[in-house]
C-alpha cells in the first residue's frame, strides 16, 4: 500500500466505490478505491458483474455452435473475435481459405477496428467532460455499422466467418460506400485533430498522466494500443502474421511517451492505418469464391491442442483449444486482452488523484463483457 | 530471446517422461485435403530410455514453438527462466482430464520479438490440486491464477488472495470441472 501523504497525520483513509454503474466505467465494472482525500492509495477492481462463462458454452455444444458466442464478448470488435476462432479451427482442421473470403475478412475487421476506436474516442473524451465530439463519432460510426449490416446481417454482435470463408459476398455498393466512407472519414480526422487532440484542456488531462513503462506491460502481459502507447512495438497482425496481412503495406504507430495522451495517439494514428489497409484491399480485391468448396461439413478437428491469437481493437486474443477429436471442444480457453490491460490498473493508479485515474482507465479502452468473458 | 538457451534451460526443469509423443501434423494437410474426419493421431514408437518432455511441435498447425511439461514444484523456476529471457505471461488455465483423475494447469508464454510462444503444463492430483504461485515473478499472474482457482478449484499456494475474481464472491463451485452440473 502507498505511503499517504505526508500531511495526512492519522493516517485517514475512506473507501470509494466507483462503479459498478458509474458512467466512466463503461458497463458493470466495479473499483474498490481506498482514498486519502483526492489521491488514490489503493485500488481493486472487481470483476465478474456480466460474466457468462463462455468457456463452458464452448464445451457443450459442437465448434460451430460456438461461432456467435465468439461476437459476444467484446462487442465492439466482434469480428476480430470471429477471425481468431474461424482461423484456430482451420489451422486445426488444415483448412485452406479462399482468397477473397480472406480479403474481406481483413477488409470487415478493418472498418470493425475503426468504428471500435471511433466508439473510445468519443467515450474517451466524454470521459474527461467533453460531449460533443461523441456526436460527431457516433455519426461517422453509424456509417460503418450501415455498411456492415449491408454484409453481415447484424450491427454489432457479428457472427460473419465460417470454417473456410465468409457467409456472404459483398457487392458494388458495399465497395462504393466504404470507398466513401474512407473520403469523409480523411476530412474528419483532421478536425479531430484540430478540435479535441490540439485542444489545451484535452492535453493537460492526459499529457503525462498515468505512466506505464515498458516493464509493467510485459509483467502484467498487456498487449494493443496501450503497449504500443509504451513503445512496445507488437502487434499480432505484423509479429505474428495471419490471414493476409503480409500483403498490405501500414505502419503499426508506437509512441514512447508511455502516458495517457501517448495511447490516445495510437489509436488515432491506427485509423488511418487500417484505412490504408481497406483501400489496398479493395483495390486488389481478387474474384472467386468466398467459401471454400471442400469445407468439410462435420467439424472434429484432430486430438491435440491448437493456439491462435489474433489483433482486436484492444490487443491480442488467444484462444487455446483442446480437443478429443470429437465435434465438441474438450477445453476452449479465451484469453482476452483487456483482462490483462486492466490488471495493471491497481498498480498504476496508485497515489493518483481520482480524475486522473479516470483518464488513465479511459486510455485503457475497456469494455467489459470481453474481461468477464 | 536466445532460443537454444531457453531450451536448454527447460529441457532441464521439464520431467522425464518414457515416452515423447510428437504429434504430426494434421494428415492430407496439404493436398487440398481437409477431411471431415482425420485419422486418430498415432503416436511414434516410444524410445526405451527417459526423455525430458519437452517438444517443438509444428507451428503451423499447433500455433505454439514449445511444449514442456514439468512437475508442479518447477513453474517457478520455468517463470523465472522465462521472465529472464524477456517473456510476457499471456494466459494461465486448465484442463480437467478426468478420466485419469488429474488436473492440468497450463502457462501461455509469448515473446514480443522473434516470435515465439511457450507452453507449460503441469499435472495435478485431482483430489487436491496445488502448485505454487507465480504471481512473484509476473504481477499479471495474479488474475489468472485467481481466475483459474475460480474455475477449476487449483489452489495457488502462496498466492496473495484467492477470492473469486469473476464468480461471484460466495461462491464454492468451480464450473469448469467436467463433474460440474448448473442447476
Amino acid at each position: 500500500m502507498k505511503q499517504l501523504a505526508v500531511n495526512n497525520y492519522h493516517q485517514e483513509t475512506f473507501v470509494l466505490n466507483l462503479g459498478p454503474q458509474h458512467p466512466a466505467t463503461h458497463g458493470v465494472l466495479r473499483v474498490k478505491l481506498t482514498m486519502d482525500g483526492e489521491y488514490i492509495v489503493h485500488a481493486e477492481p472487481v470483476l465478474g458483474y456480466i460474466h457468462r462463462m463462455h468457456e463452458k458454452m464452448g464445451e457443450n455444444r459442437t465448434w460451430a455452435q460456438f461461432m456467435p458466442n465468439t461476437g459476444r464478448m467484446d462487442y465492439l470488435s466482434a469480428l476480430s473475435y470471429n477471425h481468431g476462432y474461424a482461423a484456430l479451427v482451420e489451422r486445426a482442421m488444415g483448412i485452406e481459405v479462399p482468397e477473397r473470403a480472406e480479403y474481406l475478412r481483413v477488409i470487415t475487421v478493418e472498418l470493425n477496428r475503426i468504428s471500435s476506436h471511433l466508439v473510445w474516442f468519443g467515450a474517451f473524451i466524454l470521459d474527461l467532460g467533453g460531449f460533443t465530439p461523441l456526436l460527431y463519432a457516433f455519426d461517422d460510426r453509424e456509417k460503418i455499422l450501415d455498411l456492415l449490416e449491408s454484409v453481415t446481417g447484424s450491427r454489432l454482435t457479428y457472427c460473419y466467418f465460417r470454417f473456410g470463408g465468409v457467409y456472404n459476398d459483398i457487392d458494388e455498393n458495399f465497395v462504393a460506400g466504404t470507398r466513401e466512407f474512407i473520403k469523409t472519414m480523411r476530412k474528419r480526422m483532421p478536425m479531430y485533430h484540430d478540435l479535441v487532440t490540439k485542444n489545451i484542456i484535452l492535453i493537460k488531462r492526459l499529457k503525462d498522466i498515468g505512466p506505464i513503462s515498458k516493464e509493467t506491460i510485459r509483467k502484467y502481459g498487456a498487449t494493443g494500443p496501450v503497449a504500443r502507447g509504451s513503445g512496445v512495438d507488437y502487434d499480432i497482425r505484423k509479429n505474428e502474421p495471419y490471414s493476409i496481412y503480409p500483403e498490405f503495406d501500414f505502419d503499426i504507430p508506437v509512441y514512447h511517451e508511455c502516458d495517457s495522451m501517448a495511447r490516445y495517439m495510437v489509436r488515432m494514428d491506427e485509423i488511418e492505418q487500417s484505412m490504408r489497409i481497406i483501400e489496398q484491399a479493395l483495390d486488389k480485391l481478387p474474384d472467386g469464391p468466398v467459401m471454400a468448396a471442400k469445407a468439410p461439413k462435420i467439424i472434429k478437428p484432430p486430438k491435440g491442442d491448437y493456439y491462435q491469437a489474433v489483433e482486436a481493437a484492444r490487443g491480442s486474443f488467444g484462444i487455446r483449444a483442446v480437443s478429443d477429436g470429437t465435434n465438441t471442444a474438450y477445453r476452449l480457453k479465451l484469453r482476452s486482452p483487456t483482462f490483462s490491460n486492466l490488471s495493471l490498473f491497481g498498480e498504476v493508479c496508485e497515489g493518483m488523484l481520482l480524475p486522473d485515474a479516470l483518464a488513465l482507465m479511459g486510455s485503457l479502452d475497456l469494455v467489459i463483457p470481453e474481461i468477464d468473458r | 530471446m536466445d532460443f537454444a538457451k531457453l531450451k536448454e534451460q527447460l529441457t532441464e526443469l521439464a520431467l522425464l517422461e518414457e515416452v515423447v509423443v510428437e504429434v504430426p501434423a494434421a494428415p492430407a494437410e496439404g493436398e487440398g485435403g481437409a477431411e471431415g474426419e482425420a485419422a486418430p493421431v498415432a503416436a511414434e514408437v516410444p524410445p526405451a530410455e527417459e526423455r525430458p518432455a519437452i517438444s517443438e511441435p509444428d507451428y503451423k498447425a499447433k500455433g505454439f514453438h514449445l511444449d514442456v511439461k514439468v512437475e508442479a514444484d518447477k513453474v517457478v523456476e520455468t517463470a523465472k527462466a522465462l521472465d529472464e529471457q524477456g517473456f510476457f505471461l499471456e494466459a494461465i488455465t486448465g484442463v480437467d482430464w478426468i478420466k485419469e483423475n488429474q488436473l492440468e494447469v497450463v502457462y501461455d508464454y509469448s515473446c514480443w520479438q522473434p516470435l515465439c510462444r511457450v507452453v507449460i503444463r503441469a499435472r495435478l492430483d485431482r483430489g487436491a490440486p496445488e502448485v505454487p504461485t507465480i504471481s512473484e515473478v509476473f504481477p499479471g499472474a495474479n488474475w489468472h491464477e485467481r481466475e483459474t482457482h475460480d474455475f477449476f478449484g487449483i489452489k495457488f499456494s502462496g498466492h496473495p488472495d484467492l477470492t473469486p475474481l469473476l464468480l461471484p464472491e460466495d461462491a464454492d463451485f468451480h464450473p469448469l470441472l467436467k463433474d460440474f452440473k448448473a442447476s
